[in-house]
């Protein structure tokens, strides 16, 4: 035993493909974990009973049928933002203006309801109100996108800064069309004539935006797994270089991409104003243009999922302001919960792709 | 090194393999792609550690968990793509990473005296960016020496080096192995496994085969051991049939964005049914000669027709590769980057071989299904060694991915058929699957440019070979009956004889 070698005691070696139901085995326990971690925190540090906390955290989304609504309807919304920066994010070109591109169309729909308003039927309202605003958030991207193809500049830092001009304008026009007067804000328009409102289906208020962005969710699956567009999307992501040497016009597909992108934030600023809230504030989009990266990412970009995540990112959203408000604590408590959550569920994929071997000890040496 | 095995997920990369390495000793380390050579390298230079076996030096065991180990051990390891700072300079990379005070007039005096010790060039304040491919697989070699290596191990030396500093890497490494060092050399070329090595060891499928000394045996003999079975090692070169100009191009003049001259005036034709052989150092303008042909690349001026069978001719300049195949001229191009041109690395096989065909019909769905069958056809015909078409194709060896990409660029039924590096990188067996393929293109008519690098391969099978010097044209040779000395100065001297 004089020469004993010291071996490493584990060493991490990547994993051939998982069955599914063991990898959805892993994620589960990764939930687990995260809660019991919580808890254990939740304990250490306020002394709250961990499982009231997490059944305040349930009944936050779940308790009521009203407020079921409003997570179906917070989960619509986020996963349209989320569903538009998508295609971007296959091309591998980041657009995190998702907040301005939805903002300008919040922007666009507010200004045909309150400038048209009486001037024009209500239905050309409505029509007035889509257009523009798809259009809006298709422009918001398109200049970027335009650089980008022709300059080949950074679309991270351009669409960033294209969010805070949105916003800026936004805070601009709320001064302007300021009712009442003085007050610095616009309140609800058109309350009593109900002009640009989006119609009222099956008695729920949030039904239109769920069922549309629904749509939007299955037809951009398709888009981009089953459509040459989405293929020529998918091989600029991968390597512009094939892309050219196939012929793919690699100028168009960016700017085709990003009009798209972000014709559908438009589309969501479109809903937020004309169908949910019926009004305009700066913070109208509430930073979703920013959680859809999360979304999106945590979806590895396939659309069907980012249902599941964006449920899981509004579920810990509410449930973390139902604990702030239910025990006193302050809003940063339920945010520390949901980063733990997020950084196990975030973390089990590693264990997903790769696993942990204890050495063994080689020969059998006395 | 006894008893090794090394698996990545399911595959058995190494499989219980038994290896010595000698002192003054050069051994080369021969296998097919995939057959395991280079991850056994980089267990024993620390960059995978072995599921299990066991690794002893001079008798001693030892654990070797990370490159440091390995490097405090005397082994070093120069890899096939260079790990330097471009924008250092020589010195500054060989002693980045060592710990102690930094002094680099110091530094610069040991390296001086290392190059004197084994016949290196390098200065050591050039700055890497301004270096020469060989310069800097100089350097890393220096590099290694400098952390006092005894084992060094070289992944394809001379896979990027032209025939001159081939010899000169040769007469260095001579140098070291008579100064005691062990070294171990991976390469596919048969000719420098016989010119340079003392022994040689073989791997097939991860597992050792057996090893034996170089005067002992013949190349015949080590490929057999290679493939397993006995492999013919000639190429065909049958004579062109109704040859026709297919290609012409005329006073080419091509600059890169820097303003670089690329190509400088070529002009030349391809005819159908013929393989022209492009010889050159690599950089002489290889690359932007096909890449305007095939319409990536912007030219300034000159011609390039494309000949119908007709007669009538098309101009191919200023058209980019959607607007050459609408003129009906069916060109396949198999580019140098595998990985980076020709194929998406992250898709399946069934999804690179819609690449070429996605836009077909009017339908704005892709038709998934024929390329899928596409697929498993080349699969089948090329015999691709994969676990099944929607693998991604990154996770195929070199030869696989080369043969999926010839299997697409062939299949479209080609008459015009460019290829730049068709075979780097490749094992034998492979290699010969490749050239079998472009004589069967060759036999049914298509115009072949074949852009190489290995000059044997080049004279053997090419009909005619046009010689490339610093982007003009040196001269053009009919394959058969030249000499390979005679190619070699064109490829450094314009015109080749020029000196008598």
């Amino acid at each position: 035993m004089d020469n004993k070698v010291r071996n490493p005691l584990f060493h991490v070696a990547k994993r051939a493909a998982l069955p599914w139901y063991k990898s959805w085995a892993i994620r589960f326990c990764a939930v687990l974990a995260a809660l019991i971690v919580c808890g254990l925190i939740t304990t250490l540090v306020t002394g709250e009973d961990p499982v009231a906390v997490y059944v305040s955290m349930w009944k936050g989304s779940f308790g009521t049928a009203r407020r079921f609504w409003v997570l179906l309807q917070n989960i619509a919304m986020l996963l349209c933002v989320s569903l538009a920066v998508t295609p971007a994010f296959r091309m591998r070109c980041w657009n995190l203006g998702g907040e301005g591109q939805a903002l300008i169309g919040c922007l666009c729909s507010a200004a045909c309801m309150i400038l048209l308003s009486g001037k024009i039927p209500n239905w050309a309202v409505i029509v007035c109100m889509i257009v523009s605003s798809i259009l809006a958030g298709a422009v918001w991207a398109g200049i970027p996108a335009f650089f980008k193809a022709k300059y080949n500049t950074n679309e991270t830092l351009f669409t960033l800064m294209m969010n805070y001009v949105a916003t800026q304008l936004v805070a601009y026009f709320c001064v302007v069309w300021e009712n009442p007067k003085g007050s610095g804000q616009i309140g609800i328009i058109n309350p009593n004539s109900q002009i640009g409102w989006f119609p009222v289906i099956g008695g729920q208020k949030y039904l239109l935006n769920i069922i549309i962005v629904a749509l939007v969710c299955v037809a951009m699956h398709i888009y981009l797994n089953y459509t040459k567009h989405g293929y020529e999307i998918a091989v600029v992501g991968e390597s512009e270089r094939t892309a050219r040497y196939v012929g793919i016009k690699v100028d168009r597909v960016i700017i085709r991409t990003m009009l798209l992108s972000g014709a559908l934030c438009g589309l969501a600023g479109l809903l937020l104003v004309g169908s949910t809230n019926h009004t305009l504030t700066p913070t109208l989009v509430e930073g979703r243009g920013f959680t859809a990266v999360m979304v999106s990412w945590l979806a590895k970009f396939n659309p069907i999922w980012m249902i599941l995540t964006s449920l899981l990112l509004v579920f810990l959203g509410r449930g973390a302001g139902e604990i702030a408000t239910n025990f006193g604590l302050n809003q940063s408590f339920g945010d520390i919960l949901t980063g733990v959550i997020l950084f196990f569920i975030i973390g089990s994929e590693f264990f997903i792709n790769y696993q942990i071997k204890l050495t063994k000890s080689s020969g059998k040496e006395e | 090194m006894r008893n090794i095995t090394k698996r990545f997920g399911p595959v058995l990369a190494n499989d219980k393999v038994w290896l010595d390495i000698y002192r003054g000793e050069i051994l080369a380390l021969l296998g097919e792609n995939g057959s395991g050579k280079t991850t056994l390298m980089n267990m024993l230079s620390g960059i995978y550690f072995p599921d299990e076996g066991e690794i002893s030096i001079d008798g001693k065991p030892v654990v070797i968990r990370s490159p440091k180990d390995a490097f405090d051990l005397g082994i070093g390891m120069i890899h096939q793509h260079f790990k330097l700072v471009d924008v250092l300079t020589a010195a500054e990379n060989i002693v980045l990473g060592l710990e102690g005070k930094l002094d680099l007039k110091a530094a610069a005096r040991r390296i001086r005296e290392i190059c004197d010790a084994y016949g290196f060039e390098v200065d050591p304040s050039q700055k890497i960016y301004n270096m020469s491919v060989s310069q800097k697989q100089t350097v890393e070699i220096v590099k290694v020496l400098y952390r006092g290596a005894d084992i060094l191990i070289l992944d394809e030396p001379t896979a990027v080096l032209t025939p001159q500093e081939t010899d000169k890497l040769f007469t260095v490494l001579r140098n070291m192995r008579n100064d005691g060092k062990a070294i171990v050399i991976i390469t596919h070329k048969m000719h420098e496994v016989e010119a340079l090595s003392d022994r040689v060891a073989i791997l097939r499928h991860g597992q050792f085969v057996g090893d034996m000394l170089t005067r002992n045996t013949n190349a015949q003999e080590m490929t057999n051991m290679m493939v397993g079975h006995a492999v013919t090692l000639n190429i065909d070169r049958p004579e062109p049939i109704d040859p026709k100009p297919r290609i012409e191009v005329n006073g080419l003049t091509i600059r890169s964005i820097d303003g670089i001259l690329k190509l400088d005036d070529v002009s030349f034709t391809a005819n159908s049914g013929e393989i022209l052989g492009i010889a050159g150092i690599s950089g002489c303008g290889q690359k932007e000669l096909l890449e305007a042909i095939a319409g990536l690349q912007p030219v300034e001026k000159g011609s390039i027709s494309y000949v119908n069978d007709n007669g009538t001719k098309e101009e191919l300049i200023g058209k980019d590769p959607l607007e050459i195949a609408g003129l009906g001229v069916s060109l396949s191009f198999v580019p140098e980057d595998r990985l980076g041109m020709g194929l998406v690395a992250n898709m399946d096989l069934a999804d690179n071989m819609m690449l070429r065909s996605f836009r077909r019909g009017r339908s704005v769905f892709t038709d998934r299904r024929s390329p899928y069958r596409l697929a498993e056809n080349v699969v089948r015909d090329l015999e691709v060694i994969t676990p099944g078409v929607t693998t991604p194709v990154r996770r195929l060896s070199g030869g696989n991915v080369q043969k999926v990409l010839v299997g697409r660029e062939i299949a479209s039924a080609p008459t015009v058929l460019l290829t730049a590096y068709a075979v780097r990188g490749l094992d034998i067996n492979s290699s010969y699957t490749i050239y079998d393929l472009i004589n069967q293109q060759k036999a049914a008519g298509v115009a072949v440019i074949y852009v190489g690098e290995d000059l044997d391969v080049l004279l053997e099978l090419a009909d005619r070979i046009l010689v490339l010097c610093g982007g003009k044209v040196s001269g053009i040779v009919p394959g058969r009956g030249a000499s390979k000395r005679d190619v070699g100065l064109m490829m450094t001297k314009l015109g080749g004889k020029a000196n008598g």
